[in-house]
């Protein structure tokens, strides 16, 4: 073998035929979305205006900024049940912070660092100990909502500053959002560090085979703690722009938003068994959430019937390519 | 053996009974590949027919239509001479077929008992599950076939292999299965396991089953089959009484073709040590590990299953701790904490299960190099590229793309993914836990050709093996351990097999 080899070229990657590109999942997501849109427009006369479409980002961005944590956390084979809940006890510390007469930058800190601290303690918990990330995040989803009750009872934090009503209400230019844009930013950032960086080639490994990553000298474990914390990180900013949008805090805040999330983050063709998935699929994803809750906002569709309409479409999603796969490998054996 | 006193050759005499089982003109296809061509088989009553073949002989399919997991695409199946169908796993055990599998397919967290009879289970009268006759039974048979040491209310996850062997066996006897297949039983047993399942094996012969045993030891196969069947390329090319054949012979029909296997030649130039590990102990799995391993060695380590020779090498490597003890590379002391750190100092640790890849070719062979194909973390896709392309093309990879997903290549080209992966670290010391267990013959030849123009570069390797000829062909020194301790070490000079064996059981040589 040392003499003279011969060496037979193996091209970096074959010329993708175009019919893959079509038949890929992001494909079939900007189908659907262009299809909902027209639907949309035709149903209701009052869809095809650039502020109706602005206050359809409302319906989204806020949900849509974990989703590209929660991306990052489901491709390395583990989950964050307890990031509605991490919403609303930090919220709950921003309105207690409001009582002790904070403003809006301590108000900020607050909401983002108590995000940060709650995905730090489920990141121990797994990391530390070993337990099944969806037992940890069941029993801190009880926990920290659980405080956020104690604290508020059935009482309300009111009286936000109102330069804090930027957050959550202000435009950056003309009908674009501060959270829009700052959906946008996140969104190419998450995209940068899955796709270009060393950090997210990692977390692919993580998903695909755990034990044969920690063998290649992936650090399994600091790797996992960092995504934890990164979704708490993006709750607690949520935390921000919601307690922003209403203006006030109650314990029941962001209620269901994780069942939410992890939709979106199916939906965008990250595989719940880990080890694939993409920012730009979650992306568009959260567009298709946003159109669809709007548009049946638009029909007057009451609000429980949305939620069946997400728990279908959340089984839908999951089951669609496990069906696929077994109806080909039938076929085909 | 006294029939080669006799003039006239006896193979016809109480050898050749009725068979019990007859395969005879089996096919089966699946998309792309031909698995299996007309074979035939037969089985007979208080006989162990040997399976042997190559991996990708199609052993494994020709134990499915079997047991009723994949039905043939044409020929037949009779069990005394009546032609049956075998359309459900249920079927096949129906028919009294059962099968042992290298991982016995049983239940962890129920009882032996339950075990032995789940599925059939006495009633009492009221139609509930009658405990206290199951219990009695399992007892029953459990001495019967000799296993009387097997607490029978135990749950199965407390009994170690052999023993789960052997409540497969109490199953299959309390079904009264005439036909048993044993995949690969030894494969995770010691030798003193291996003794007591080869009376296992003599007991159910004495009682009339008929027995399929696939192994790839030779010497298991000698011991104890009568008759062999060689499967090749998914085709049936020979079978006989065992006693009739010789092991090159066999060999022969395997491979199609004469094979020594002969180990590359080499000219050793030793150097300076590079690792020197000592006093190294763990709390439970190894204790007083000292060795020293110098450039261009290859330093073989051989011992019993459970040895502890496994998790040295993981503790050497970072991945589990110890509790005292030094490891010097290069004169440097090293303490890794991860399998990360012994990457950096240039130890790499390949390990026995490579496990399934998901991963594209490229990225699977950067990943323990993604600190050197990166910039402050951010990938460099040409880099990557180039450092795949480089070990692959020299390791003469057939793919058609650096993007391809490994999973979809062959096992010997899969293996040359993880050599390859392994080599872009630039290591001083490689670690390689079994690194031929399970595959063929070829891909063998060429991992041991790959080991000796590793060293050849200066390298320094380390072969953990159990297979005594890979031992004896490509160590220079022989390390041996015995239950976490170093036995001896040995030159590898007109070493011979029976002393390595002698010295891993314990027996004063």
């Amino acid at each position: 073998m040392t003499d003279t080899p011969v060496p037979r070229h193996i091209p970096d990657r074959l010329d993708k035929p175009f019919s893959s590109a079509i038949f890929s999942w992001e494909a079939l997501l900007v189908a659907v979305a262009v299809a909902i849109f027209a639907v949309n427009s035709f149903a209701s006369p009052y869809f095809l205006d650039a502020w109706s479409l602005s206050d359809l980002t409302f319906n989204f961005t806020e949900k849509a900024l974990i989703a590209l944590a929660m991306a990052l956390l489901i491709i390395s084979g583990e989950i964050d049940l307890s990031v509605a809940a991490i919403i609303a006890l930090a919220s709950t510390m921003m309105g207690m912070a409001v009582q002790a007469g904070a403003g809006t930058p301590v108000l900020v800190v607050i909401g983002i660092l108590v995000g940060l601290g709650c995905g730090a303690f489920n990141g121990l918990l797994v990391t530390r100990l070993g337990l099944p990330s969806i037992v940890v995040t069941i029993g801190t989803m009880s926990l920290f909502r659980g405080v956020a009750f104690i604290v508020l009872g059935d009482q309300a934090y009111k009286g936000y500053p109102s330069s804090f009503a930027f957050f959550g209400q202000g435009y950056v230019w003309w009908v674009v959002s501060f959270e829009l844009t700052l959906f946008l930013v996140a969104a190419v950032i998450y995209w940068f560090l899955l796709h270009r960086t060393s950090f997210g080639r990692r977390v692919f490994a993580i998903g695909n085979n755990p034990v044969a990553a920690q063998f290649s000298g992936v650090r399994v474990g600091r790797i996992k703690f960092i995504l934890f914390c990164l979704t708490g990180l993006m709750a607690g900013i949520a935390s921000v722009l919601i307690t922003s949008r209403l203006g006030s805090t109650r314990p029941s805040i962001a209620q269901g938003y994780e069942l939410e999330v992890i939709t979106m983050v199916v939906l965008g063709g990250v595989s719940i068994l880990g080890g694939a998935g993409s920012i730009v699929g979650v992306v568009l994803a959260a567009f298709i959430m946003g159109l669809v809750t709007f548009g049946l906002g638009l029909l007057n569709v009451p609000g429980i019937v949305m939620s069946i309409f997400i728990g279908l479409l959340l089984i839908i999603v999951i089951a669609l390519p496990i069906v696929w796969r077994r109806v080909r490998r039938e076929r085909f054996t | 053996m006294d029939t080669t006193a006799q003039l006239t050759p006896t193979t016809e005499q109480p050898l050749a009974p009725a068979p019990r089982l007859t395969l005879s003109g089996i096919s089966k296809s699946f998309p792309g590949v031909r698995a299996l061509h007309d074979v035939s088989l037969s089985l007979y009553p208080g006989q162990v027919t040997a399976l042997i073949g190559e991996n990708g002989a199609g052993k494994s399919t020709l134990v499915k239509i079997m047991t009723g997991i994949y039905q043939p695409d044409s020929g037949t199946i009779s069990i005394d001479g009546q032609a049956v169908t075998l359309p459900s796993a249920h079927a096949a055990f129906g028919h009294g077929i059962t099968a042992i599998h290298q991982e016995t397919v049983l239940f962890d967290d129920l009882t032996v008992t339950e075990n032995i009879f789940l599925g059939h289970a006495p009633r009492t009268r009221f139609g509930t599950i009658d405990w206290r006759t199951m219990r009695k039974n399992a007892r029953e048979v459990l001495d019967t076939m000799g296993a009387g040491h097997i607490d029978a209310d135990a749950r199965l996850k407390d009994l170690g292999i052999a023993n789960k062997h052997l409540v497969a066996v109490a199953r299959a006897m309390s079904i009264d299965a005439q036909i048993v297949i044993m995949d690969e039983p030894t494969a995770a047993l010691s030798l003193k396991e291996i003794e007591e399942l080869f009376l296992l094996i003599e007991f159910l012969k004495s009682e009339g089953k008929a027995i399929l045993f696939i192994s790839h030891k030779f010497d298991e196969i000698y011991r104890i089959a009568d008759r062999y069947t060689v499967f090749r390329d998914g085709e049936m090319v020979g079978e006989g009484l065992i006693k009739d054949a010789g092991q090159s012979q066999i060999v022969r029909m395997m491979v199609g073709r004469a094979v020594d296997h002969i180990f590359p030649q080499r000219k050793a130039e030793i150097g300076a040590p590079v690792l020197t590990v000592s006093g190294l102990s763990h709390p439970t799995e190894f204790d007083d590990i000292g060795f020293e391993l110098h450039k261009g060695e290859i330093l073989g380590f051989y011992g019993l299953v459970g040895a502890g020779r496994s998790e040295v090498m993981q503790a050497i490597s970072g991945i589990t701790r110890t509790s005292s003890g030094t490891i010097t590379l290069e004169g440097k002391t090293i303490v890794p904490k991860s399998a990360a750190d012994s990457i950096d100092a240039g130890i790499v640790y390949v390990p026995e299960e490579r496990g399934k890849q998901g991963v594209v070719i490229f990225q699977n062979i950067s990943l323990p190099s993604l600190k050197r194909t990166s910039k402050s973390g951010v990938l460099r896709l040409a880099e990557e590229f180039a450092l795949a392309r480089s070990y692959t093309e020299r390791l003469d990879l057939r793919a058609s793309s650096l993007s391809q997903d490994v999973g979809t290549l062959s096992g010997g080209n899969q293996q040359k993914i993880v050599i390859a992966k392994w080599l872009a670290t630039a290591p001083k010391v490689i670690i390689l836990d079994e690194p031929t267990k399970g595959i063929d013959i070829g891909s063998k030849a060429a991992v041991h050709g790959f080991m000796a123009e590793l060293v050849a570069q200066g390298l320094s390797v380390i072969m953990v093996s159990s297979e005594l000829p890979e031992i004896l062909g490509m160590s220079d020194r022989v390390v041996v351990m015995r239950e976490g301790r170093i036995a001896s070490v040995y030159d590898n000079k007109g070493l011979d097999a029976e002393t390595l064996v002698k010295t891993a059981a314990g027996i004063a040589a």
